[in-house]
């Protein structure tokens, strides 16, 4: 199934879809305001951009200085070629250290990895710390965002999840109540972890330490309490100094949320007392986006989620209706990169409006993108018979200037004049839901040829 | 071939040959004419809130005054002999001390080297962070001068308390982490 079949079950219920655009809309709007109080916007996303193309350029040298400066300061560097090498690792860790309940705080590699299912198939309590994460755990649901992974459901939802869940009383979905609920509930999950997973916000090659960033200070207390920590974190999260962040901290939580900064911004440079932090670097796939000068650049992602809040498909689509596990114009890129038979129909969920190459702090031509892999669809023959054809007959019209003004003549003329039962018949789709415009009596060429007579 | 030379040497393969200068992070950046004003406006709008200790009173004198009902207050310089940080669970409040706070966004650098137990910043419901008032940074461009890491540590950005909008946007303060921060200027 196609995004646009997903998304059709998704905009069925108008009432809702209008609910999850204005929702994300009220945080791309957050967004704004935050980043025009900043003169130096724009030159924050120039440096970022510029960070990121020089990392890149030297990736494997970056690699080895962190790895180098990271085991200096006593941290354990694990090296991964693909997810499932690095679901390896954490088992073999997890095991070496006798853990058998682990603390988890967002990281979408490892939701890439698919790692819940294949540690709880090993016998192994894996609790999603990030209330959001938590709550489509509890349901066996994936994140439906990047940022916000329960964007999609609604407060009665929750509360009805708590309360099969976490027993909280009935029909009681206030969102403070139930927040603190979850808090009492994870509480106890932190005190009793015996080891804790987090993602990697951005890895410094300088000092060999990690950065992560949260609100609700899940990683950090997740942390803090056992004396394993395994971070996980794909090649590209790699920025060659310190300083770096002074531009990166700047921009991530502006543009995800309109925060000016996130509420905790934990550096890693060593594990708590007695402990071992294990860093783990994946490269599942990453390596072979590096190679295409056309999609390079996705790599630039630091996972903020602008791109997914400013999305006219995005917003009123859903995350599920993708069917990637980071949804949106990143993830429409990353998972065309990865695999273009099985998400053939994400570079076309745009309608190429640039709003989210405008947003990206990193300068991500995203939209360019998803038009160069549209291209790259119909060279691999993967479009479908029906689109094939009118992208044919359409070129074929337009490529014969006298052809193509004698039918915009007559369906000028025609179209008018034609009952409604036809003009909105089955076979006219956009129509299903939208009103035609008027017809005008002449053409623009007929138009501008009378103008400079 | 261990994993490690496998994916180094597909990244030499594959990376791109154009080399691009590593930009200079330190641009033009906006400047606040009064910092301290900047920085207690935005801690509030993140949830937090900030104090100037009057020149007569104690730190000591201002947590009677203004924590009296609280019964467990500890700071980063009395858990060197609390043993392991699960002790530290019902703690009401945690004095810490902060190196510097940074007036764009309302985030106190911290990091105390001999602080056993990080944990405190977390697992405290309240937060009383202690900075010199001469401490207070434009931007992260000035606050990452002021941070090193060429030896092994912890350190860490607290901007307000712990907060989550994860339940349909709505902003709830306390989700893991501190219910309530202060920053007290002395």
């Amino acid at each position: 199934m196609g995004h646009s079949e997903k998304a059709s079950k998704f905009v069925a219920n108008s009432e809702r879809m209008h609910w999850h655009d204005k929702a994300l809309w009220f945080v791309r709007e957050k967004r704004d305001l935050a980043a025009h109080q900043l003169d130096e916007w724009e030159e924050l996303r120039r440096v970022a951009s510029e960070i990121k193309s020089h990392t890149m350029d030297r990736l494997d040298y970056y690699l080895e200085e962190f790895e180098k400066n990271a085991k200096q300061k006593g941290l354990h560097i694990h090296w991964a070629r693909d997810a499932r090498e690095h679901n390896e690792i954490v088992l073999n860790l997890l095991l070496a250290h006798g853990a058998k309940r682990v603390v988890k705080s967002k990281s979408m590699l490892t939701e890439e990895c698919h790692l819940n299912p294949f540690l709880e198939k090993n016998n192994i309590e894996i609790v999603d710390t990030d209330l959001g994460e938590r709550i489509v755990q509890l349901r066996r649901e994936a994140p439906s965002h990047i940022v916000l992974p329960a964007i999609h459901l609604k407060k009665e939802e929750v509360g009805k999840t708590f309360e099969e869940f976490l027993n909280t009383q009935k029909d009681n979905c206030d969102p403070t109540y139930l927040t603190r609920e979850a808090r009492k509930h994870l509480r106890e999950k932190f005190l009793t972890a015996d080891a804790s997973i987090t993602g990697v916000n951005f890895a410094i090659a300088q000092t060999g330490g990690v950065v992560v960033c949260t609100n609700e200070g899940n990683a950090d207390i997740g942390t803090s309490l056992p004396k394993l920590h395994i971070a996980s974190m794909g090649i590209e999260k790699i920025i060659p100094r310190l300083e770096d962040l002074s531009i990166f901290t700047r921009l991530l939580a502006r543009s995800a949320t309109g925060q000016p900064i996130t509420t905790y911004t934990s550096h890693f440079h060593a594990p708590i007392e007695g402990g071992e932090l294990h860093i783990i670097i994946v490269d599942n796939g990453r390596s072979d986006i590096l190679s295409n000068s056309d999609f390079k650049e996705s790599l630039h992602c630091i996972r903020c989620g602008a791109c997914l809040n400013t999305c006219p498909v995005y917003r009123r689509s859903g995350g599920y209706s993708y069917g990637y596990i980071i949804p949106g114009p990143i993830g429409s890129t990353l998972g065309a990169s990865r695999d273009l038979q099985a998400n053939k129909t994400l570079p076309f969920a745009c309608t190429l409006c640039a709003s989210c190459s405008n947003v990206c702090p990193s300068k991500i031509g995203l939209h360019n993108q998803l038009y160069k892999h549209r291209q790259n669809v119909v060279k691999a023959g993967l479009l479908g018979a029906k689109k094939r054809a009118i992208l044919k007959v359409t070129a074929w019209v337009m490529k014969h200037p006298l052809l193509f003004d004698f039918m915009g003549l007559v369906v000028r003329k025609i179209v008018p004049i034609l009952p409604r039962s036809i003009v909105y018949s089955k076979a006219n789709v956009w129509g299903r839901n939208r009103e035609l415009p008027k017809f005008p009596k002449k053409s623009f060429k007929e138009l501008y040829k009378e103008r400079i007579k | 071939m261990s994993s490690k030379e496998a994916i180094l040497n597909r990244i030499k393969k594959n990376r791109p040959s154009s080399t691009i200068d590593l930009p200079n992070t330190d641009i033009l950046h906006t400047k606040y004419r009064d910092k301290d004003k900047k920085f207690a406006m935005t801690l509030k709008s993140v949830g937090g809130k900030a104090i100037w200790l009057e020149d007569n009173k104690s730190v000591d004198e201002f947590i009677a005054e203004n924590y009296r009902d609280l019964d467990i207050i500890v700071s980063t310089y009395s858990t060197h002999n609390i043993d392991t940080p699960h002790l530290l669970e019902n703690v009401d409040l945690a004095v810490i001390k902060g190196e510097f706070a940074v007036a764009e966004n309302g985030a106190v650098w911290i990091k105390n080297p001999k602080n056993r137990h990080r944990a405190l910043y977390f697992l405290a419901t309240r937060l009383l962070i202690i900075v010199d008032k001469n401490s207070i940074c434009d931007t992260m461009h000035e606050a990452y001068k002021l941070i090193d890491f060429s030896r092994a540590g912890y350190g860490v950005f607290i901007s307000g308390p712990s907060k989550t909008a994860d339940i349909e946007q709505a902003l709830v303060i306390g989700a893991h982490g501190a219910i309530e921060v202060c920053v007290l200027f002395v």
